[in-house]
């Protein structure tokens, strides 16, 4: 992959600083900004439906709980298990339920498929709710964090708070990396050309119920790591990790952060969460911080409200002309 | 199963059905005519039934009136609200593409869960069934059910009623019908659009209080009752079609049908019925039975 | 030998109680210009949408070389060698004329598999794309946004879209809609250089146009075929002339 020095330069630069980010900072906001990787990973998912094939999906969470609750049940309870399957048994998980729903969703459009995928969530979710399967309500716990073995030999451990911090962001860089190399493939091309008009694409003899279910189906097995990372971080995993809140927020951080590029679900990743903290945060607002959901949904509002084309959106502002080659404007998705 | 028992559930089913078909009528109407998908619209609802809990005691107390003139009361208060937010806030959103919309109405339901626990509080409560329509009303010397559960069914079939009536033989509703297939035509007929939309948001709005204020004494009063009966309504609309009164109906009826009926056979499995009715019909009709402009 | 490259026959197709299609056949030959002209509503895009697989007949069966595609897909007859230009542009307004014609081109070398190798260094999508591009008179425009360019200049990336995957028979649904005199013309030159290579279907409204370009022209009338023949018999058929051109237009 040629990739130009002026990209490349800062983009090390960034890597480099982000790996040495936690020896600066107290475990909680180590703990804060493993929370922000899981999540802008999880919005990178996101963004290959959004962002790439055009289709706004309420119902993500979905595959980022399955495969939460995957590792947690089918973890040893004794030792630590070994992610050298726990991790792709997560995504495949996820993969499977985004096939079976994915196929059926995709039969419908625009606003229906808002709704249907808002359901089969919600479907997911009083599975693990309402059934015994993974302890209900209360959720379940995973007791040890999961290591790589071979065998006998361990390869890769991820207990210590930076271990795993420096796991989670290199999961992040690579998911983001697989994805720059997916959208400039053929595949990419073309999940493209369907996201702008889906009609010559046919006509020119593309398949696209066949593009974006693929497109649905990847989208599930990267938020499945994303939801492993989730499990793996606190050990506790309950059904709240598959309700529409969750759908809502990471589409809401992928739509704020922008479409046009695939970095705009990492910086509403970032955004949306230190969002939420600041307005959770006691020290700035005393006793209200427990009412916090209202200042962030009048915030929320009032962010859609304003920045249409996202955070990744505001340089396409100040110039007038549309961006020739690498970015189609972040068009309505419907 | 027992004939007894089977008409019991049907009773059930119609009577949730009904409920259901309140609810999702006003989702559907609003984004018939307006096109506005409105996430918030359960929490219309949940304010409905919060409404009855905070207001019955004070009409019971301060007017001497009964459980009708609190349902009254709660209808009227949504209407303003309706009339107000539809001026405040959704008037805002015609412009917005689909998803935007989405997003926005995301964080009105944050604003408004907050709101009520500041307004009110967080807790569950009950709202309690009016004596004269307490026990049981025997039915064809054969069984007994709940008067009250009649009541509620009796209510909804009366608004569905007046709905259908306001819809096919007066003005408004003729513009609502014709609004429903064709936005911008109504524009062009010199109608003032705002007003209009303004009266159909209200409307929603009041449905959705209504049934919320009319099955508080049965389903008692908690925070995520709105968010519940709003993705089921989501359901009612993707099987009815967008836009289809009709289509809401039956629907309704049909998951309220499934539902019932399916906690009864298959207790374990009973929320995800209604997904896999509606995977079903998506087999088929993906665009809903009643599939409208 | 005239080859006949698509052949229709009696299709109909009805939305509910309107019959938009009744009982209509057509044949498209190879080095041919097949117009069918008609008044609004006569269901002239209803055919084209039915004849690209848009939209399935009620009746009748669709014949492309020897094979009955009438069950087949939108993209498996794109696939069997059929292209379509849209009333409507149907261009990727920000990306570069040369992309937009790479991307369609693409659906003759799709490999979606390959997802380490760049879409823009797929050599078969490139040179299919200059070549649609060449033919259309593009070629010079090959950089610029597509958004940008004119009415007429968007209406050419339209057909060389469709080109782009090299088709034998074209469906061209009102490809001067919005057209000034000297972009008509142009665009007809077009029609007549594909005319050896391809079948081509063309429905318009420009008479001038459809006189000039047309070897044979199909008349329809609320769905049914009242006339077709050469241009000059269609000009002279008395049917025609009051149903469509006005009695005066001779």
């Amino acid at each position: 992959m040629h990739m130009k020095l002026r990209t490349l330069l800062p983009l090390a630069a960034l890597t480099g600083a982000a790996a040495l980010l936690p020896l600066a900072l107290s475990d909680y906001y180590t703990g804060l900004s493993i929370k922000i990787m899981i999540y802008a990973l999880f919005a990178l998912s996101l963004q290959l439906l959004v962002g790439g094939a055009g289709l706004a999906s309420l119902g993500h969470a979905a595959f980022f709980g399955i495969a939460a609750y995957f590792v947690a049940l089918l973890a040893p309870e004794s030792g630590a298990g070994n992610m050298f399957w726990l991790l792709p048994g997560a995504m495949l998980g996820a993969m499977l339920y985004a096939a079976v729903t994915g196929a059926l969703a995709l039969r419908t459009r625009g606003i229906y498929f808002i709704m249907v995928t808002l359901a089969f969530a919600q479907m997911a979710y009083y599975v693990f709710h309402d059934t015994s399967v993974g302890g209900g309500t209360d959720g379940i716990y995973l007791y040890f964090r999961p290591e790589l073995r071979l065998g006998e030999l361990v390869l890769l451990n991820i207990d210590s708070p930076y271990g795993f911090y420096l796991f989670t962001l290199a999961c992040l860089l690579l998911t983001w990396a697989f994805l720059a190399m997916l959208m400039r493939s053929r595949y990419g091309a073309a999940l493209t050309g369907i996201r702008v008009n889906e009609q010559r694409m046919r006509a020119a003899g593309f398949s696209t119920y066949g593009y974006k279910l693929v497109a649905y189906i990847v989208a599930g097995g990267l938020a499945g790591i994303a939801g492993f990372l989730y499990a793996a971080k606190d050990g506790f995993v309950n059904p709240e990790l598959l309700a529409w809140e969750q759908s809502g927020l990471v589409l809401l951080m992928v739509i704020l952060g922008g479409t046009g590029r695939l970095w705009g679900a990492i910086v509403g990743a970032i955004a949306l969460t230190l969002l939420q903290e600041l307005f959770q945060s006691q020290a700035l607002l005393g006793d209200f911080a427990t009412h916090w959901h209202l200042p962030f949904g009048l915030a929320i509002i009032a962010l859609v409200a304003l920045l249409p084309r996202g955070l990744a959106g505001l340089p396409e502002l100040r110039r007038p002309r549309p961006n020739k080659g690498k970015t189609t404007p972040a068009a309505p998705v419907l | 199963m027992d004939p007894v028992i089977f008409l019991i559930q049907c009773l059930n089913a119609v009577q949730y059905g009904l409920l259901l078909f309140l609810v999702a009528s006003g989702l559907t109407l609003i984004f018939g005519i307006m096109g506005i998908i409105n996430l918030a619209h359960g929490s219309f609802y949940m304010v409905g039934a919060y409404m009855a809990f905070a207001l019955q005691p004070l009409i019971a107390q301060h007017l001497g009136a009964g459980f009708i003139a609190t349902l009254l009361a709660c209808v009227a208060l949504a209407t303003l609200m309706g009339y107000f937010l539809e001026w405040a806030f959704y008037s805002f959103l015609y412009r917005r593409d689909h998803l935007q919309q989405v997003l926005m109405t995301y964080g009105l339901i944050l604003v408004f869960e907050e709101l009520r626990t500041l307004v009110i509080d967080n807790d569950v409560h009950g709202v309690p069934v009016p004596d004269w329509l307490q026990g049981s009303i025997p039915l064809g010397g054969v069984m007994t059910y709940p008067a009250y559960r009649l009541f509620i069914s009796a209510v909804c079939l009366l608004v569905a009623g007046l709905m259908y009536w306001v819809l096919t033989r007066t003005r408004l509703g003729m513009m609502i019908r014709a609004g429903s297939s064709n936005r911008e035509m109504i524009d062009s007929l010199g109608i003032d659009i705002n007003r209009l939309f303004r009266i159909v948001f209200a409307i929603g709005v009041a449905l959705a209080a209504l049934a919320g204020a009319v099955a508080a004494p049965v389903s008692s009063v908690y925070p995520g009752m709105g968010n519940a009966v709003l993705i089921i309504c989501f359901v009612v609309v993707v099987i009815g079609g967008i836009g289809s009164i009709r289509g809401a109906f039956v629907a309704a009826m049909l998951v309220g049908f499934v539902d019932t009926f399916g906690q009864v056979f298959f207790p374990a499995a009973a929320g995800v019925m209604v997904y896999l009715l509606m995977a079903a019909v998506l087999l088929f009709r993906p665009e809903g039975l009643f599939r409208q402009g | 030998m005239t080859q006949t490259l698509l052949s229709a026959r009696n299709i109909t197709r009805r939305f509910g109680g309107l019959t938009a299609i009744d009982d209509v056949s057509l044949d498209l030959q190879r080095g041919a210009v097949h117009a069918v002209i008609g008044t609004n509503g006569a269901g002239k895009s209803t055919l084209v949408s039915v004849l690209a697989g848009e939209l399935a007949p009620d009746a009748g069966s669709i014949i492309l070389r020897d094979q009955d595609v009438t069950t087949w897909s939108q993209p498996r007859r794109a696939q069997a060698g059929m292209g379509r230009s849209y009333q409507r542009t149907t261009i990727f307004p920000s990306l570069s004329v040369h992309e937009n014609c790479r991307i369609a081109a693409q659906a003759r070398h799709q490999h979606f598999w390959r997802w380490h190798s760049a879409a823009r260094h797929c050599r078969a999508s490139n040179d299919a794309a200059d070549r649609a591009l060449a033919l259309a008179g593009l070629d010079k425009e090959q950089a610029r946004t597509a958004g940008l360019l004119s009415h007429g200049g968007k209406r050419q990336l339209e057909i060389a879209m469709s080109l782009a995957t090299y088709p034998d028979v074209l469906l061209l649904d009102e490809p001067l809609a919005g057209m000034g005199a000297e972009e008509t013309g142009r665009m007809l030159e077009l029609m007549a250089s594909l005319k050896a290579d391809h079948a081509i279907l063309l429905i318009e409204h420009d008479m001038d146009a459809v006189f000039r370009i047309s070897d044979e022209i199909t008349v329809m009338v609320n769905g049914a075929v009242i006339a077709r023949g050469d241009p000059h018999s269609i000009r002279n058929d008395t049917q025609v002339q009051t149903a469509y051109l006005g009695e005066d237009a001779a």
